[in-house]
């Protein structure tokens, strides 16, 4: 059949029936928990005496609350012990498979997933996580839930849900030296706005998409979610297939040929009907930085913090809620703004290609005086790889603690925090008002390359300074 | 279950676009493995004296208005349940974030928008007059007050889950546990292994 997206096809898949109220109950082929939103969903089905449908489709892992400098158990926090505890007892009690600290694969669930092959193209997936996004990179169509859906997914492997519409974003061309990923979604989000995405899927496509590896996709699918758009997805292809072949989970030698064969036909059909189409120019983007507190807010570096009458009416009261909570004025530049905090690391940018790029920049510098900057691996595999190749001593030669794998400081429910009115640049995905752990604390987001400059300069640099 | 066919009581405006889940509860109080207790943390950081639900006047109310993209970010369903767990039964807005109005549909705590003018004009109306009483129909949708009517939207299908009394899923979706099954057995990477 043509005239079908990757979204339609795996949609239609997925539907086991059609709900009296007209909704779709749709089958979830991979279900992801963590501590943080699954032992609600485990006591609601303890109250209603039921047991996890397909207890070998839910895999769980601990990320949010990890301390990422001392892992002893029991946790000094004791909430976040007994939350650790729950997710022990309740995987042990349903039989789910769950990544404990220290086993070697624990990390931070969208980071895990992939790189054990759990995330295959044309699957269905959810997990209690926004930034479930993330996993559309392998052209699944993966999305958020809250608790009570969770405890759906675990009691039938279904969810009750209404069809999105998708939007076609398309990016074409080469990205300029020192523009990377998370460059290209900021400036997506800055363009379309942070509510643009709501009803829809985003499919992104185009030259610039297919050049990315696997890890720079799902970077762009990760922030999907910040842009309204509760997943987002990349078509399957060779770099995908690529990706895939040998990893733990994915397809084994003698199912190989078959899984490729279908993953290709998952892809939208070149006569594909969207419901909206955008188009970018790849060497439009600059290294982008974020100066407020929606992740909308964002400008090219060297651009200077927007004015209200550049603005729409209905961008400006936020607008002017934004310079006051961030301290800064229109027209200022935000070059040369201090930094008081660094942070690499979180499931948008904490995965072995995102340290080496940092790393090739931090290398043979220093981070400036005052400046407490940190790297965070995203899993215990990526720190191991990372190790492999220096890059650890790298980060600790320039002055960046190296730290566990873990969520840390990208919303801070560890002992990762902000202090006061601390201003921290950060690879992570989110600058709402007290994100990262201080009720006053402020958050620049830009790509792990340019926190490592703001971190060598003590304040907002332009990457591409850097570059020789 | 029970069906939701009307809720009627006191507003209570919060005036502001893209006010995030982290707003609505700060990530620090999702150290718990339980949703008691989250009402009284909801807004904590926004509680600063001046916030309308720290505002005397509207202690009692039941139904929130507010603006666009109200819920955006995280999926955390802490959010909703901290604004029901407040006393919140109903919301109203001009927009709601995709996965937090998904929420609020699973827990029963329905979130209608109207346009933009009808919002602030009700706003309005609430700062003026905190006693005013709200009521809203889940089968007309229209939304009363003093002697104005709006009419509001709510997507057919949780509507109907609302009058329906079957809100909560759950049910519904293990009553086809042998669709279930056959959709599973025709997913081809069910059989790649």
């Amino acid at each position: 059949m043509s005239e079908r997206t990757l979204f339609d096809k795996v949609w239609d898949l997925h539907t086991v029936g059609i709900l009296p109220g007209g909704q779709t109950q749709l089958f979830i082929g991979l279900h992801l928990i963590h501590e943080v939103t699954s032992p609600q969903a485990f006591a609601m089905l303890r109250e209603r005496n039921l047991k996890v449908l397909f207890p070998e489709r839910t895999v769980a892992t601990v990320d949010h609350i990890v301390p990422t400098e001392i892992q002893a158990r029991p946790f000094v926090d004791e909430l976040a012990e007994q939350m650790i505890q729950a997710l022990e007892d309740n995987c042990k009690e349903q039989g789910i498979r769950f990544y404990n600290i220290g086993c070697g694969n624990q990390g931070i669930v969208h980071v895990i997933a992939p790189e054990q092959g759990f995330t295959q193209p044309g699957m269905t997936i959810a997990c209690g996580d926004s930034h479930t996004s993330t996993h559309g990179a392998f052209g699944a169509i993966a999305f958020g839930i809250g608790t009570t859906q969770v405890r759906d997914v675990l009691a039938s492997q279904t969810l009750c849900l209404s069809k999105l519409k998708v939007r076609r974003i398309e990016v074409n061309g080469a990205l300029k030296p020192g523009v990377f990923a998370k460059d290209v979604i900021l400036h997506i989000i800055r363009t379309l706005g942070v509510k643009a995405g709501v009803g829809f899927a985003y499919e992104f496509a185009g030259t610039t998409f297919e050049a990315m590896i696997m890890e720079e996709r799902m970077t762009i699918c990760n922030m999907a979610i910040e842009g309204g758009a509760r997943c987002g997805y990349i078509n399957p292809d060779q770099v995908t297939f690529d990706y895939l072949k040998g990893r733990d989970f994915a397809p084994t030698s003698e199912q190989w040929d078959a899984a490729v064969a279908w993953w290709k036909t998952i892809a939208s059909d070149s006569d594909a009907v969207y419901d909206d189409t955008v188009v970018f120019d790849a060497a439009q983007i600059a290294p982008t930085v974020t100066w407020g507190i929606t992740p909308g807010q964002g400008i090219a570096v060297d651009e200077s913090v927007p004015t209200v009458e550049t603005m729409s009416i209905d961008e400006r009261p936020i607008a002017e809620e934004a310079y006051l909570y961030m301290d800064l004025k229109p027209g200022q530049p935000l070059i040369g703004t201090k930094v008081d905090v660094c942070f690499i690391g979180s499931c948008t940018n904490g995965r072995l290609s995102d340290l080496r790029e940092a790393a090739k920049f931090a290398e043979g510098r220093h981070v400036a005086p005052g400046v407490k900057a940190f790297v965070v691996p995203g899993s215990e595999r990526v720190k191991l790889a990372a190790e492999a190749e220096g890059l650890h001593e790298i980060f600790l030669a320039a002055g960046f603690e190296w730290r566990e794998a873990g969520c840390s400081m990208c919303l801070a429910m560890n002992p990762d925090k902000l202090v006061g009115r601390q201003l921290s640049a950060s690879s992570s995905n989110r600058n709402f008002k007290g994100r990262q752990g201080s009720s006053s604390g402020r958050t620049l987001l830009m790509s792990p390359a340019m926190v490592v400059a703001a971190a060598v300069k003590g304040e907002v640099a332009d990457v591409r300074e850097f570059l020789v | 279950m029970s069906s939701i066919t009307n809720i009627a009581g006191q507003g209570i405006p919060l005036i502001g676009n893209d006010i995030d889940t982290d707003r609505i509860i700060p990530a620090r109080f999702l150290r718990c493995i339980t949703f008691d207790g989250l009402g009284e943390y909801v807004f904590a950081d926004d509680r600063n004296g001046s916030h309308s639900f720290d505002n005397p006047a509207f202690a009692g109310a039941n139904i929130l208005v507010v603006n666009r993209n109200f819920g955006c970010g995280s999926s955390r369903e802490h959010a909703p349940q901290a604004i029901a767990r407040w006393g919140i039964k109903a919301i109203i807005g001009e927009s709601f974030a995709e996965i937090f109005i998904g929420n609020c549909a699973a827990i029963g705590l329905p979130c209608l928008t109207a346009n933009t003018e009808a919002v602030e004009a009700l706003q309005n109306r609430l700062l003026r007059n905190p006693a005013t009483q709200i009521s809203v129909d889940i089968e007309s949708l229209d939304i009363h007050y003093d002697d104005i009517v709006v009419h509001g939207n709510l997507d057919h299908g949780p509507r109907q889950t609302f009058l329906t009394g079957t809100w909560d899923a759950c049910g519904q979706l293990l009553a086809q546990k042998s669709a279930i099954q056959a959709t599973a057995a025709k997913l081809p990477y069910l059989q790649f292994g």
